[in-house]
């Protein structure tokens, strides 16, 4: 029996349920694999039932809430995809402001209209089995978790800094090009794909498990960034993992 | 004839959360509804105190369809702010990168989520089975689209290589001649696309509208150029909150606009209308081919024209790289020099004009933002559209009125997160 799939989003840009379109050579094997159910972005149809449930985006309303639970209720498994939805990612850096103010700034006199609470990842709502990290998802790591799943095992998380991936890469090191850097204590498997685009690791798929936070904010000052700066890149996707590395 | 009552929550096979309600009692419209009810993110609060060279990899992530578009107007609005103008070969990489993401998102659009409407399917995953050889031309065309944005770019969704004032890896001479190779290669497929949309039956629908894009002396304007209205014709990039009179409705998380009418258009069909001359010629064969010239009123053609424009940047694309070689890629300095100051950046993204309005204090970091969004711009016409075409269509019956109003809304390609940013 094919496993059910839904695919569901919700705070976002929807660029990781794109990433699963983007498997276009691979999309008729995972059609052959997967009994895919519910994807609203690219099908009508709607089951009601899901051995496994991927979700794309942050929870940043009262209305989401409910809705994840009716997901957790219906779905085996539940798999938040990408940084909005296993960090809460860029939209938690309207945390730093009161609601109200925040409506106002957008909706103007208009502002009660409309709701929103702070934008928090998946797990910080319903109990999660997995996660992809990411902004976005890296393709091969959305097919690997899922041939691991087909095979009933438990899928590997990395836990090397993207740092590792970036030598084994033959990066030149940003910090010797004059620039700053998250890879050092960001959790690598996307093979540095940022900097060796020609840019340097924001740090978007999440910090590695104990990371030595203490040495990586000493490069970055030693690199002359002020704490302030250094607030600054770590919050634009890590602003739910401030107790970490502040 | 009875009661209808359509209410469609979270209407599918597009990008975004929208509902759409009809009521229409003994022959009586009495409600017609476009409804977004998309989750807001507050990109211009995140804005607040970025640093210029991380505005852009932030505002990337206000679309995963049109990521490369939001970093072009964000790093236009950097560069204009701080008195930049970035070189030939950035202006050249730039078009490239943006002919991958045109052709990517039109062919998203008119294969993975058009096309089930008119073969009567719910997916284009069912359609594997019935209509392979469509489905994977498309597949083989979405890739293209891809594969020039990961040269290019160095990823499809959010790409990395693009800077303030140029690119921080430029694609080899090699990769640029494979690129080449893949387009001409793709002509076939493109012919093919041609053939196949020639093969559906549009609804004929039409309703005489406004429609806006940029324009530009020289080429048929995506990343640079001024804007043109069909009913006032030019205006300057800053006129803009003039052209845009963004305003909010209850029952709409993204804001609606309108200009000199209640409402207009922009995205595939405005830019046709407007600048239409400029067409490559494969494309404007195959605009002819198809039925579409300017002016034209009819929302259901917005599908043609996307066609019509994938065709043109294939061509514009082979063009750029034939360019590139010539002049041979040159590494060169990226230097910025932070002044306070406000600029404004305009592109055309895939769905129409996209404006990004910064204002930077002294040391380089983002005072103030505004994001002007394409579909935000089409929600109003879309409304309308809507009302007329449902009263010009009350002897249908309720699925096939629904799935008339659906297809109508599909055809605007809507980017509801994007417009609810």
């Amino acid at each position: 029996m094919r496993p059910k799939v839904g695919v569901f989003d919700f705070t976002c840009c929807q660029g990781c349920e794109l990433q699963i379109l983007n498997c276009e050579e691979e999309m008729p094997d995972l059609i052959a694999a997967l009994d895919i159910v519910a994807f609203r972005e690219a099908m009508t149809e709607r089951g009601n039932y899901y051995d496994i449930a991927f979700i794309d985006g942050a929870c940043s309303r009262e209305s989401e809430i409910v809705s994840l639970k009716e997901i957790r209720k219906k779905a085996k498994i539940v798999i938040p995809i990408g940084a909005c939805a296993c960090l809460g990612g860029v939209n938690c850096l309207k945390n730093a402001y009161p609601m109200d103010e925040v409506l106002k700034a957008e909706y103007g006199e208009a502002a009660s209209y409309y709701d929103t609470i702070p934008a928090r990842p998946i797990s910080a709502v319903i109990p999660i089995d997995f996660y992809i990290p990411g902004c976005p998802i890296v393709k091969e790591e959305f097919i690997r978790v899922v041939q691991e799943l087909l095979a009933a095992k438990v899928p590997y998380q990395p836990n090397d800094p993207v740092c590792a991936e970036c030598k084994a890469g033959g990066n030149v090191c940003v910090f010797d090009k004059g620039m700053t850097c998250l890879g050092p204590v960001t959790r690598g498997g996307c093979k540095a794909t940022c900097v060796t685009g020609g840019a340097v690791c924001w740090g978007c798929r999440g910090l590695i498990d104990e990371p030595n936070i203490h040495a990586e904010k000493e490069i970055l000052e030693s690199a002359g960034l002020s704490m302030e700066d250094i607030t600054k890149r770590f919050n634009l996707f890590n602003v739910c993992q401030e107790g970490v590395w502040k | 004839m009875s009661k209808i009552d359509i209410k469609v929550n979270q209407l599918t096979r597009m990008e975004g959360h929208g509902n759409l309600t009809v009521k229409v009692s003994n022959g009586e419209i009495e409600e017609v509804r476009w409804e977004i009810t998309e989750s807001p993110r507050f990109f211009e609060v995140m804005l607040r105190g970025r640093p210029w060279h991380d505005a852009h990899v932030l505002v990337s992530r206000i679309c995963g369809i049109c990521s490369v578009s939001h970093q072009l107007a964000s790093l236009q609005a950097t560069e204009a702010a701080f008195g930049i103008e970035p070189s030939e070969q950035t202006i050249l990489l730039r078009k490239l990168l943006y002919v991958g993401e045109v052709i990517e998102s039109h062919i998203l659009h008119l294969y993975f989520m058009a096309m089930p409407d008119f073969l009567g399917a719910g997916s284009v995953f069912s359609l594997m089975k019935s209509h392979k050889d469509a489905v994977l031309c498309g597949a083989r065309l979405k890739k293209l689209g891809n594969y020039i944005m990961e040269i290019v770019g160095g990823r499809a969704v959010h790409p990395q290589a693009p800077t303030v004032n140029g690119f921080g890896r430029l694609p080899s001479h090699r990769d640029l001649l494979c690129l080449r190779g893949s387009l001409k290669e793709a002509l076939p497929d493109l012919e093919s696309t041609v053939a196949l949309f020639k093969g559906f039956e549009l609804p004929e629908f039409s309703r005489e509208t406004e429609y806006i894009s940029l324009t530009h002396p020289e080429e048929y304007a995506f990343i640079r150029g001024s804007i043109r209205s069909t009913d006032t014709g030019g205006a300057s990039i800053d006129q803009y909150p003039q052209i845009a009179n963004e305003y909010c409705v209850p029952h709409s998380t993204a804001k609606f606009a309108k200009h000199v009418r209640g409402s207009y258009v922009v995205g595939a069909l405005a830019r046709i209308n407007n600048n239409f001359e400029q067409l490559h010629p494969l494309a404007k064969k195959a605009a002819t081919e198809l039925g579409l010239k300017p002016i034209c009123f009819k929302p259901f053609m917005n599908n043609i024209a996307q066609v019509v424009e994938t065709i043109h940047e294939a061509e514009e694309g082979i063009d750029i790289i034939d360019e590139l070689l010539r002049a041979g890629m040159r590494e060169e300095q990226i230097s910025v020099t932070v002044r306070a100051g406000r600029g404004i950046g305009a592109v055309e993204a895939p769905r129409g004009l996209l404006i990004h309005d910064f204002t930077y204090g002294e040391k380089g970091s983002i005072v103030k933002a505004n994001c002007i969004i394409p579909t935000n711009q089409n929600h109003a016409n879309i409304q309308y559209d809507l009302e007329e075409l449902v009263s010009c269509n009350l002897d249908k019956n309720e699925d096939e009125l629904r799935l008339l109003c659906e297809m109508l809304v599909r055809a605007y390609d809507p980017c509801i997160s994007c417009s609810t940013h």
